[in-house]
């Protein structure tokens, strides 16, 4: 025979116990914040944290490598502002379907590595109180400039130039991005070594295709100069000819 | 009555008239969450109007995403390969056992049951929704379909995660359905309450499983066929009555998640490799024309009506949201009922605002 009511003693005494030991063990609460930050000072604004950039926010779920938030901009390796990918164009700004992008153009060019000179964006504004992390601004760039962050704290006491995000705050490294989405980032950057290549190649196969034409040219140059100094052969008393041949020549190259 | 408690039935307010108990006539008053949703849609591209679509339903954004994306492709007529087909099928499927999950846990929370019944449903909603997140990178604003296909295919192992998911699902109705199919209480309120005969359904544009639970055996999945449905081997549960009460309704969307197992099993079973993506341009610009393409929404049809007018926007974009045409019909079940019965006769409903209001 029970007694009555043991049951409901027997379970909160695991309770109280649980209740009592999160006082002096941290470990027994079930519910851990932040698990990634070993001191509990609170953060003073969005990008303080994690400690390390990239570090994985949910470790025991794979959910986090897809997920979306807000985007970003990406540059390559070196100085961000030297090496950023974003050329101005508005094509993102245009697009938005909330509008929540602002961009300024440069009025100068600046040096790319590997490239010819480019605009960059002298102001670029998303304002993440509008933004409704749709995706959109992210698969309209042809410069692959600019794609999603997973970071999701990103609260803060002003209400309006907190959730400004500037250029400076969205500026990312392309090691970031490999960080959050490995899969994705991996894929991206296959798909612009792809089309580098298919440009030179393209590229190639233009240069190759205007030396075969050259080519052409000239043999059937020299055939008709062949034929030409056959026929002057012939007759001598011709020279015109071959100097019009020769301004030919001149102009395929 | 209202404006509801936002995370019940959205913000909506009933003028109701009493008779003591008894209620003697009833207004729907809604609004409250209108957007400007078509509006904003023929001033921005037809793209751009997707994210959009997500946000009418916020239940059921992947079947909201086809129903645009059917109406956009009639429009320039784009072939959307085997594997999208196969992924839409399966996504749609998926939203709607979380779109009838939640409805019945929301019913049931209605009837007095509140939390447990409700967060057994959510904790299998919230599995659907980490797959949504793994294949779109969002879990409730997905965003995930294109013109033409889908954006991008989805990740390694995401077909076998669903297959679990597929798999474990039917224990879990059973043991639903066992703790409420026959319980006396569901019985004695839902029974006889909130009747809607078939001709009323019918003359009143009413769709999807309202429908189907007042009798009539009309599915757009097998009269239109759209995707490829008529791949797929599956019943449309009906009711046999001429007249549909709230435990039909109840009903007939249990049975419908066992209809909806049946269909991705074998979508699962059919799916391919192979592209995601037709030959859809970078620019969408279609010449001047019009189309309607519209699929059966977890709550019923769902329809997007578009006019191109050879602008990069569309000319004219028209919603036909199943939740506020089934909604039209509230008074008619209401009168004569209880006060406590209008507001289970609202759960079987089963509206969301966003859509009622867009």
């Amino acid at each position: 025979m029970n007694l009555l009511g043991a049951g409901i003693l027997k379970g909160m005494a695991v309770t109280l116990k649980n209740f009592i030991g999160s006082y002096f063990d941290k470990e027994r609460l079930n519910t851990l914040e932040y698990m990634w930050q070993n001191d509990k000072s609170l953060p003073k604004r969005a990008g303080d944290y994690p400690k390390e950039e990239g570090e994985q926010l949910r470790p025991t779920t794979t959910v986090t490598n897809y997920s979306r938030n807000f985007p970003m901009l990406l540059h390559d390796d070196g100085e961000p502002m030297d090496t950023i990918r974003c050329v101005a164009c508005q094509i993102c700004e245009r697009e938005c379907p909330p509008q929540c992008i602002y961009i300024e153009k440069s009025d100068d060019k600046k040096e790319r590595p590997g490239g010819k000179p480019q605009f960059y964006p002298a102001t670029f504004d998303i304002d993440v109180s509008v933004c409704m992390s749709c995706q959109i601004c992210v698969e309209v760039c042809p410069f692959d400039a600019i794609v999603m962050n997973s970071q999701f704290e990103l609260s803060t006491p002003d209400r309006f130039n907190g959730l400004l995000l500037k250029r400076g705050d969205l500026l990312k490294s392309n090691q970031y991005y490999h960080k959050i989405h490995p899969e994705e980032a991996a894929d991206r950057d296959k798909r612009i070594a792809d089309d580098k290549a298919a440009k030179e190649a393209k590229k190639k196969a233009a240069e190759a295709a205007k030396e075969a034409k050259k080519k052409a040219a000239e043999a059937k140059a020299k055939s008709e100069a062949e034929a030409n100094s056959k026929e002057e052969s012939k007759d001598p008393s011709e020279p015109p000819q071959t100097s019009t041949e020769h301004n030919k020549e001149e102009n395929t190259e | 009555m209202g404006p509801h408690h936002p995370s019940t039935h959205g913000v909506f307010r009933m003028d109701v008239k009493l008779d003591g108990e008894t209620v003697v006539d009833l207004k729907p008053v809604f609004g409250y969450l209108h957007r400007n949703h078509e509006k904003i849609a023929e001033n921005i591209s037809y793209l751009a109007s997707m994210p959009f679509t997500d946000r009418l339903d916020y239940f059921n954004s992947m079947t909201n995403n086809w129903a645009y994306a059917i109406a956009a492709e009639k429009l320039v007529e784009i072939e959307v390969p085997e594997r999208a087909e196969y992924l839409r099928v399966i996504m749609a499927e998926l939203t709607r056992l979380v779109n009838h999950i939640s409805l019945v846990g929301f019913f049931v929370n209605d009837l007095g049951a509140l939390g447990t019944p409700l967060l057994y449903a959510f904790r299998e909603r919230e599995k659907i929704l980490d797959l949504f997140e793994q294949a779109s990178g969002a879990r409730m604003m997905c965003n995930y379909l294109r013109f033409g296909g889908l954006r991008c295919d989805v990740p390694e192992g995401w077909l076998k995660r669903a297959r679990d998911l597929v798999d474990r699902f039917p224990k879990f109705l059973d043991e639903y359905e066992q703790l409420l199919c026959e319980n006396e209480i569901i019985l004695s309120r839902t029974q006889g309450v909130g009747t809607l005969s078939r001709d009323l359904a019918i003359s009143a544009g009413v769709t999807g499983p309202m429908l189907r639970a007042s009798g009539v055996n009309y599915d757009i999945r097998k009269v239109d066929q759209y995707g490829i449905y008529n791949r797929f081997k599956f019943r449309v549960p009906y009711s046999e009555n001429n007249v549909g009460d709230c435990y039909d309704r109840f009903m007939i969307r249990m049975l419908e998640m066992r209809e909806s197992i049946e269909i991705l099993k074998q979508a699962l079973d059919g799916i391919e490799e192979g592209p995601v993506m037709g030959n859809a341009g970078k620019v969408f610009k279609p010449k001047p024309a019009e189309a309607y393409g519209r699929i059966e929404s977890p709550k019923g049809e769902l329809g997007f009506y578009l006019v191109a007018d050879g602008t990069p926007k569309p000319y004219r974009f028209r919603v036909r949201p199943p939740s506020f045409i089934n909604l039209t019909v509230l008074r008619d079940m209401c009168i004569g009922q209880q006060v406590a019965d209008a507001v289970i006769i609202l759960g079987s409903i089963d509206i969301v605002l966003g859509e009622v209001d867009r």
